[in-house]
């Protein structure tokens, strides 16, 4: 037994049990709990925030996983090769790795700010209307979409980048000399090989926008009327927020609501993907 | 291909002295830097010239008063220590404890090794927000009832639950796997401790695994936000992100200081990333790869 594993299961391990136990529980932090059974979950079902944020956090990611994937795909294609600069392309791309959420969230609500942000500008100059993008129910949670996949672009393109360094260009040479073109190579060869790096992006992606939180926090607080409060957001503000009741037997249930997703959802990916990854041996 | 069409080819070829691939990836690389250009230029401008519309893309003069401002509103430098320290001591105490715990799943028998390996493994697929509510019950009462320093609202709060990961344990857990066993018997054989095998073989075999896992674990400790947030209140423990979070809803914001502060969280850990981008593209592929 070493310290590391002690503090794994203090931290780690415990805490899985406990928060279930809490789920059941009336609880909130220091008066008694009482188990009410499955009265938190029923609270969960009829409860329009939740069925919101879920909404709100599938939307998200429906649209946040596959825009990052295929940026990354794009931009890790176009720098696959040697030219001039790419060293200094490269670079960029990966320096947004190094901005941690809080800071590209603050960036991006200047940018989008509806009175001073130059997106209303540059829009002003090709003839588009101002738009009041965060403060808006219908624009904001696109606007966390554009910022995440920003922060998230040095990711994907360096797994497809050493993806694509680790095909053989002896396969896509024998191709090209067999007369195939380069759309052909790519879709036949190419595509199929990325697809193991496809999939842990898929998963890693998803599983990390089902978990959404600092940028909503920062630039929205899950406004306006709750159009991007997603569910890591509606559960700190039920155990933590300001307004917030400490309500951490329900927060617990909607914490378990979220891993049950995300098992969910990641189980179905492995499961739908069989068919299509391939495995070099 | 036909033979206008070759034709054709080489004629574009000749025409453009670049590749072609250049007019896809400067228009990429202007829009994915513009984010920093912009918030450069915000900083060094005066708050008049932030709020000009249309947006002046030039400052008129360089005005660095932003800077030390916003070093007067908010404590950024105590913002940036005490990210450093938790990042640092989280990276150094991972290090330890995940090879000490790696180490002995990866060559020692033991009552209850199986279950216990399973355990660990359990809490990589929970998200962290089933975790985090007894994980602000624990950190409380330890704070309260053994040892303030790691309590709520005090750093050591945010490095403890992290100085070792489940993550990080099962990472060198299967590089040590990969090692040649020989070496280890034979330092057993010439009555070698386990902890000096380690010490002296083992670690020294495992530079590459030990640098990827620093990498990831230092730039996890240091964007942390969600726990930061619910584990700290008071001002003089906090780390940049919560900092900054902080700043931004405290004040009617004034934007050329906020992201002067910005800057100046962004600079350090940017520094870090140039000079260590081989170990950080490195163990972010690694990661990918082996996921693969």
């Amino acid at each position: 037994m070493t310290p590391g594993v002690a503090i794994i299961l203090l931290f780690g391990v415990a805490p899985i049990v406990w928060s279930a136990i809490m789920s059941f529980q009336r609880n909130t932090l220091g008066a008694s709990s009482p188990f009410v059974g499955l009265a938190n979950y029923r609270q969960m079902l009829h409860d329009p925030v939740v069925a919101q944020a879920l909404q709100n956090t599938v939307v998200y990611t429906a649209l946040f996983v596959p825009g990052t994937m295929i940026v990354g795909l794009f931009l890790a294609v176009a720098m696959n090769r040697k030219l001039r600069f790419i060293s200094l392309y490269r670079t960029v791309a990966y320096a947004t790795m190094a901005i941690s959420t809080i800071s590209e969230a603050l960036v991006f609500i200047w940018l989008f700010d509806p009175s001073y942000g130059i997106v209303n500008y540059l829009f002003s100059l090709v003839g588009l209307h101002q738009q009041p993008f965060l403060n808006s129910t219908s624009e904001a949670l696109f606007v966390i979409v554009i910022m995440t996949i920003w922060g998230w672009t040095g990711f994907a393109v360096v797994i497809y980048l050493a993806a694509l360094q680790g095909i053989p260009q002896v396969l896509t040479e024998a191709a090209a000399i067999d007369g195939a073109g380069r759309w052909t190579i790519f879709r036949r060869i190419t595509w199929p090989l990325l697809s193991p790096a496809s999939l842990f992006l898929l998963i890693w992606l998803t599983i990390n926008a089902l978990q959404l939180f600092d940028e909503v926090y920062l630039s929205t607080q899950g406004g306006p009327l709750n159009s991007t409060t997603v569910l890591v957001y509606y559960l700190y503000q039920v155990a933590f927020g300001a307004q917030g009741s400490g309500n951490i037997g329900f927060a617990s249930a909607i914490a378990y609501f979220l891993f049950v997703i995300i098992l969910a959802v990641t189980g179905l990916q492995f499961w739908g993907s069989r068919r299509y990854v391939h495995y070099r041996s | 291909m036909s033979a206008p069409a070759a034709a054709l080819a080489t004629r574009r070829k000749r025409r453009l002295p670049f590749s072609p691939w250049h007019l896809v990836l400067i228009p990429a690389t202007i829009v994915l830097i513009f984010p920093f250009a912009w918030l450069i230029v915000t900083s060094i401008e005066t708050p008049a010239e932030a709020l000009h519309f249309p947006p002046i893309l030039t400052p008129h003069q360089l005005d660095f008063s932003n800077y030390p401002q916003a070093l007067q509103e908010e404590p950024f430098g105590r913002f940036f220590v005490n990210s450093a320290v938790v990042a640092v001591s989280t990276v150094i105490s991972n290090l330890l404890l995940c090879s000490l715990a790696g180490y002995a799943f990866a060559r020692y028998r033991f009552l209850g090794r199986g279950l216990l390996f399973v355990l660990i493994m359990t809490t990589l697929m929970v998200p962290f927000q089933v975790t985090m509510i007894p994980q602000f019950i624990i950190t409380k009462w330890l704070g309260v009832h053994l040892l303030a320093p790691v309590g709520i609202n005090h750093i050591g709060a945010l490095i403890l639950p992290n100085a070792a990961t489940a993550f990080g344990v099962f990472f060198l857990r299967q590089f040590f796997r990969t090692l040649p066993i020989e070496y280890e018997e034979a330092a057993r054989v010439d009555g070698a401790s386990r902890l000096t095998v380690l010490w002296r073989i083992v670690l020294p075999l495992s530079l590459p695994a030990l640098s990827t896992l620093a990498a990831l674990t230092f730039l996890d400790s240091w964007n942390n936000f969600l726990w930061p947030l619910i584990a700290i209140t008071s001002t003089n423990q906090m780390t940049l992100p919560l900092g900054l979070a902080m700043f931004q809803s405290a004040h009617s914001i004034e934007w050329t200081h906020l992201m002067a502060g910005n800057v100046m969280s962004l600079i350090p850990m940017l520094v870090i990333f140039f000079a260590a981008q081989r170990y950080f593209i490195r163990s972010v592929a690694a990661t990918g790869l082996a996921g693969s």
